[in-house]
């Protein structure tokens, strides 16, 4: 009994520092944030947004603290990494723009709101039933005198307070307040924490979201798996084991006729070396096709440089990256510039292509810009919504920006952590 | 001509010492990993190294490296690479030390074991052998370019052999015409392109792949 009216009590200045905070912390943020918002189209938000957020965070951050030492509370925090830190205006642009498109932030704000309102009204009621309890014992402890007599009948709770019986009543209800707080206190606490945390945990809907795409990307996964060992099969069936067999039998001929007739002995195994020299540059094309040589020995640095010195067009390659990443990612984006590289070729029309890769922030981010005429889009049936199936495989993300007459960019992000 | 061989599959390392050795050449070591050949080429000085790029124990380019390792610690060190595929890029790395002796090809080109062999030879003798598919991916690449559009169909050939790295003589064998018909040819095709004229085979390479180069 003591330890439970010990926590009742101590939940109860737990509610009373809520909702001050609330009342006044919360009050202040929500109120600055709105304003803030709203001077956005003016400029000045652009700057104040940012920071103001991050107060925010920090403040929802605490919350989330208190949530779980005091109530044993937890509420997930989903917040998007801040991208890289650019310098100047459009850095700062890029910050605030990036801020507010993250769901959390809207989380956010909609649990400042409950808070000053559900959250301090229920965070309140703990200490409130406390001091409610003990003004009825004071009432009747002999408060009751000047009380009336300064302003006639006093309404404790319900009850009218007029003389010491009623202030007797007064007593009675207010000790049974305070055996009600003793019991309810705790669960008041965690009820506001509770309606925190139906604000702030990320939404079932986002979760679905991401299922969904999870599921499409991994058809799409198993689909283009599928289609390249079957393509693969097909190539070695009708290439390589084909010549390979042609070269046997040649050689089996060459066998029987070695001693009869040695002239069209020698003509079988000039054939037969040629099979076998078509049979390999096949075989090399293949493994070209499944994983370029050059991206197993030297990683995704020096086979982008590779490409690009077998391109037709003038192509600089900006690699900032130190060790390698994962073989399935360095595979997928190697591929994914490879497409991008063909189609600023192909379409593209311009006479200089660059390339830069870099690995910042645990993704991998790869930009391909060719000069040429623009008008390049991720349509139904382009190469680049191939790209972006398999690059979504990794969550990673394509983005196109040509408008027409050019410049066409094509970039890419994948997460990743670098060896 | 003593060589240093390596190359990690057994069948193609005995496959080369058998052949290496049938035309006269010592095999001092046929090793099968980086590490081994490191050591290989530091304590038998050898005429000529023939490497597989990739070799055990990272699989990836090691063989290549140690190469060039050992080109830097001993300047001019003929190496012949052995790849099963081509790359511009290990070419590039290859040559870049402008000291010749220094060869790249497909592994298919030992089906012809006489001029597998004579390639051999032309890098242990400070030359350079480059496979002609580096050549023609170079040209192909190039061939929009000004001056090399310049250069007629016969002069284009003549070039593709000169960069392989043969001489006049073998240019004029391969395309059976006189050598003084091939020197005219190399003189025209220096003078298109701007080059000085030289009568050094690795120079030769050395500046058609520095022109082609210039992107």
């Amino acid at each position: 009994m003591i330890t439970r009216l010990r926590a009742s009590l101590v939940a109860g200045g737990r509610g009373l520092v809520l909702a001050l905070t609330a009342l006044i912390g919360s009050v202040v943020l929500f109120t600055l944030t709105l304003v803030s918002v709203g001077l956005i189209p003016v400029g000045i938000g652009i700057f104040t947004t940012p920071p103001l957020l991050s107060l925010v965070r920090a403040h929802a951050n605490r919350r989330r603290l208190l949530a779980a030492q005091w109530s044993d509370v937890r509420i997930p925090s989903a917040y998007r990494p801040a991208g890289a830190a650019r310098g100047g205006l459009a850095g700062q642009v890029e910050r605030c723009v990036g801020m507010l498109k993250d769901p959390a932030t809207r989380r956010d704000v909609q649990w400042l709101f409950t808070d000053i309102t559900a959250g301090a009204a229920v965070a309140v009621l703990a200490p409130a039933l406390w001091l409610e309890g003990l003004f009825g014992l004071l009432l009747a402890a002999g408060l009751w005198k000047p009380v009336v007599e300064a302003g006639g009948t006093y309404w404790y709770t319900f009850l009218p307070v007029s003389g010491a019986g009623t202030a007797g009543l007064a007593a009675g209800l207010g000790t049974c307040w305070m055996v009600l707080a003793t019991f309810v206190n705790p669960v008041l606490l965690r009820s506001h924490f509770r309606i925190a945390a139906a604000s702030l945990t990320p939404g079932r809907e986002e979760l679905e979201q991401r299922i969904d795409r999870l599921t499409a990307t991994r058809h799409d996964a198993v689909d283009t798996s599928a289609a390249e060992l079957r393509r693969i099969e097909r190539d070695l069936h009708d290439g390589a084991q084909a010549r390979l067999v042609a070269m046997g039998m040649n050689l089996s001929t060459i066998e029987a006729l070695v001693e009869k007739d040695p002239a069209q002995a020698k003509e079988l195994i000039a054939a037969a070396r040629a099979s076998s020299a078509e049979a390999l540059t096949e075989l090399r094309d293949l493994v070209r096709g499944i994983h370029p040589p050059v991206l197993a020995e030297r990683g995704l640095g020096d086979a982008v440089r590779a490409l690009a010195l077998r391109l037709p067009v003038p192509c600089e390659v900006d690699v900032e990256m130190t060790g390698r990443v994962e073989a399935p990612v360095e595979s997928a984006a190697y591929f994914a510039v490879s497409e991008a590289l063909t189609n600023a070729v192909k379409h593209g029309g311009g006479d200089r292509i660059w390339v830069d890769i870099a690995h910042r922030d645990d993704s991998l981010r790869v930009a391909v810009t060719d000069n040429g005429r623009g008008g390049a889009s991720v349509g139904a049936g382009s190469g680049l919504s191939g790209v972006e199936r398999r690059l979504g495989t990794f969550d990673g993300v394509l983005a196109v920006s040509s408008p027409a007459g050019g410049p066409t960019m094509v970039t890419m992000e994948i997460p990743c952590a670098s060896s | 001509m003593r060589v240093v061989l390596a190359e990690d599959l057994f069948l193609l390392r005995d496959g080369l010492v058998r052949m290496l050795e049938a035309f006269g050449c010592e095999v001092l070591a046929a090793v099968e990993s980086g590490p081994e050949l490191s050591k290989a080429l530091a304590e038998l000085e050898p005429d000529v190294a023939v490497v597989d790029v990739r070799l055990p124990p990272s699989h990836t380019d090691e063989g290549l490296q140690c190469a060039l390792a050992a080109r830097r610690a001993r300047p001019g060190l003929p190496v012949l690479v052995l790849s099963q595929h081509v790359e511009q890029l290990y070419a590039r790395e290859l040559l870049a030390d402008g000291n010749g002796g220094v060869g790249y090809l497909l592994k298919d080109r030992v089906f012809d074991a006489e001029q597998f062999v004579d390639a051999v030879r032309r890098v242990a003798g400070g030359g350079t052998a480059m496979d002609p598919q580096v050549i023609s991916q170079l040209l192909s690449r190039r061939s929009l370019d000004r001056p090399i559009g310049t250069l007629t169909p016969r002069e284009l050939e003549v070039m593709e052999l000169m960069a392989q790295g043969r001489s006049n003589t073998a240019i004029a064998t391969q395309l059976v015409v006189t050598e003084r018909a091939i020197a005219k040819h190399t003189s025209n095709i220096f003078a298109k392109l701007g080059l000085p004229v030289s009568d050094d085979d690795n120079r030769r390479v050395l500046a058609v792949l520095a022109y082609l180069d210039r992107g």
